[in-house]
């Protein structure tokens, strides 16, 4: 089985104060951490489980900068067979859709059983990619899935929905689904994968590469901004016991405990 | 403008969405609701008071959700409706459809957007993004387009309207194989169930590593409540789902809810805001969670969390 994994490079940000360039287009990515897109490390990680029980190959794919290589070698470093970065100048302003389209042809031209890609980017969330990349290729589909079981050219998923329920479906190979997170429990790589992954060389696909002449980006981004504040708390200062003096008050006031 | 809203429904329910899509569609332009389903009828009386245009299309197959039979459905009626506009909820249903129905019909797309404006002739959409600490602005350059909104983002508003419902033929022709639809699983049920409790700890991504659970555990002990979490929480194996809250997981309103190490995310915010008093505790000044908060503690979580544990006790001694 040939499974072709995409991937993203994102910021960190759960966890980090995020900040707007003074021209609003875009955030200061000085003092964050980049790593892989974290749904798109589940997927990783479904495709590499999918490869231990069934054989095959999984190849990564990303789009972007010299820097997408570092999650490309993670990738290879966790047991990923092959990896593609897909650059070009004129790739650098995609909306969802003309991405999906991208990555449709990179996904054609490597070959394909199965396709996994997270089920959003943490950093700009549209979940846009996934669904259009199989429209492209016309292959069927299923997003926010959290379990797959492979059987004789089909596949049956199960698709988290709201409050907790779930939905399955049955879906026929060659499919692309979109991972959910939680799915699996993300691999650390070995210092001998690290090791080995960074002498690999990866191999770069461009537009004409890719056959892509002219690309339609019909969504753009006008501005960056910090969300206004409508509601805020009232911040409790001073030492911890001070804080949590007045904190136990304010329970208390409550009537709760 | 005329505004096609996808009704949502499952079980033979509409979905809250579908209010908010139709509220906000009301104040872009001439709204038409689009009930794929196997007798529209029903649902079409639902919708009472938020629109007054309702297309159904009733078709056995569109029973339960399958995108593939949707899009088919969708695509025609967007071409005999003359829709500029089609407007989905960014949800499992919506997610799943959105995306590939707007390439089927070579049309832009936003999703997830918090705001939609008409300015000239262009759209305007405001997302929010980076798990919640930014916002942008999206120019869209042509209708039709596809765009998502995000639930629980649009207050429905009722409205006097007369309803008028058109009956449409299903233009699904031959039966998909290709992606079937088989069942719905519930969710298990639990040993705890937070939606009882009056008193919720809950704990995100800040607490960094199992090991740091017992800490809030002993907090909801002596406030007498109980433990939940976010998703990550719940990804990384460390507290079963049924402590989850947002939108996957459940939704609370308990009379104190404190959010430890949360940041805010809009994917779990959604499922606590209506709780009575809700403190949190985070490093990171700027967490979105502080805009839903009550009282706000910037600060380690590891100072001040085992300080209050201890005048919690003394409180109650």
């Amino acid at each position: 089985m040939k499974i072709v994994v995409c991937l993203k490079r994102v910021p960190d940000v759960a966890e980090a104060e995020v900040k707007v360039k003074e021209d609003g287009s875009g955030i200061i990515e000085d003092r964050l951490t980049f790593d892989i897109n974290e749904p798109d490390s589940y997927a990783l990680e479904e495709s590499l489980l999918i490869k231990e029980r069934v054989g095959g190959e999984v190849v990564l794919l990303s789009l972007g900068d010299e820097k997408v290589e570092e999650a490309l070698r993670m990738g290879l470093a966790k047991g990923a067979d092959d990896a593609v970065r897909i650059s070009d100048p004129g790739f650098t302003t995609l909306d969802g859709l003309a991405t999906g389209f991208v990555l449709a042809r990179a996904v054609e031209k490597v070959g394909y059983d199965l396709i996994l890609t997270g089920c959003m980017a943490t950093d700009l969330g549209q979940a846009v990619v996934g669904p259009v990349i199989a429209r492209v290729l016309n292959i069927p589909y299923a997003s926010l899935v959290t379990e797959i079981k492979l059987e004789d050219g089909k596949a049956t998923v199960t698709r988290e929905l709201e409050g907790g329920l779930l939905e399955m479906n049955q879906v026929k190979l060659p499919a692309l689904f979109t991972i959910q997170t939680g799915i699996n429990e993300p691999r650390y790589a070995s210092m001998l994968g690290i090791k080995r992954a960074s002498k690999r060389e990866i191999k770069v696909f461009n537009k004409e590469d890719l056959g892509i002449s002219d690309l339609k980006v019909e969504s753009e981004i006008l501005r960056f901004f910090i969300p206004p504040v409508t509601k805020h708390a009232e911040i409790i200062k001073g030492p911890p016991d001070e804080i949590a003096t007045r904190l136990a008050q304010i329970i208390k006031e409550k009537g709760v405990l | 403008m005329r505004v096609g809203v996808l009704v949502e429904h499952r079980q033979a329910n509409v979905r809250d969405i579908t209010f908010e899509l139709l509220t906000k569609a009301r104040e872009l332009g001439d709204t038409i609701a689009i009930i794929l389903s196997q007798k529209g009828e029903d649902l079409a009386q639902k919708l009472k008071g938020f629109v007054s245009q309702v297309v159904t299309v009733d078709d056995d197959r569109f029973t339960n959700f399958n995108p593939e039979y949707y899009r088919i459905g969708l695509k025609s009626l967007v071409e005999t409706e003359k829709l500029d506009l089609i407007l989905l909820g960014q949800t499992a249903f919506g997610v799943d459809l959105a995306p590939a129905l707007a390439q089927d019909l070579k049309v832009p797309i936003a999703t997830d957007c918090i705001e939609v404006k008409i300015e000239g002739d262009r759209l305007i959409t405001t997302r929010n993004i980076y798990g919640g600490k930014i916002n942008c602005d999206i120019a869209i350059k042509r209708t039709p387009a596809v765009l998502t909104l995000r639930p629980a983002t649009f207050q429905p508003q009722r409205t006097e309207l007369p309803l008028e419902i058109k009956k449409t033929e299903s233009s699904l022709r031959e039966e998909i194989d290709y992606r079937r639809f088989l069942e719905f699983v519930e969710a298990k049920v639990g040993e705890v169930d937070i939606t009882k409790s009056d008193v919720i700890v809950a704990v995100g991504r800040g607490i960094r590593e199992e090991k740091n659970l017992p800490m809030i555990q002993e907090l909801a002990d002596a406030l007498g409540g109980v433990v939940a979490c976010t998703r990550p929480i719940v990804d990384s194996g460390w507290l079963p789902k049924d402590r989850q809250v947002g939108s996957s997981g459940k939704t609370v309103k308990p009379k104190l809810y404190l959010a430890i190490g949360v940041s805010g995310a809009f994917q779990h915010t959604m499922g606590m805001r209506g709780s009575g008093t809700i403190i949190a505790v985070n490093k990171d000044p700027e967490a979105p969670i502080f805009n839903e908060a009550d009282y706000g503690i910037v600060d380690d979580l590891f100072k001040v969390v085992p300080i209050l544990k201890e005048k919690i006790k003394e409180l109650r001694a």
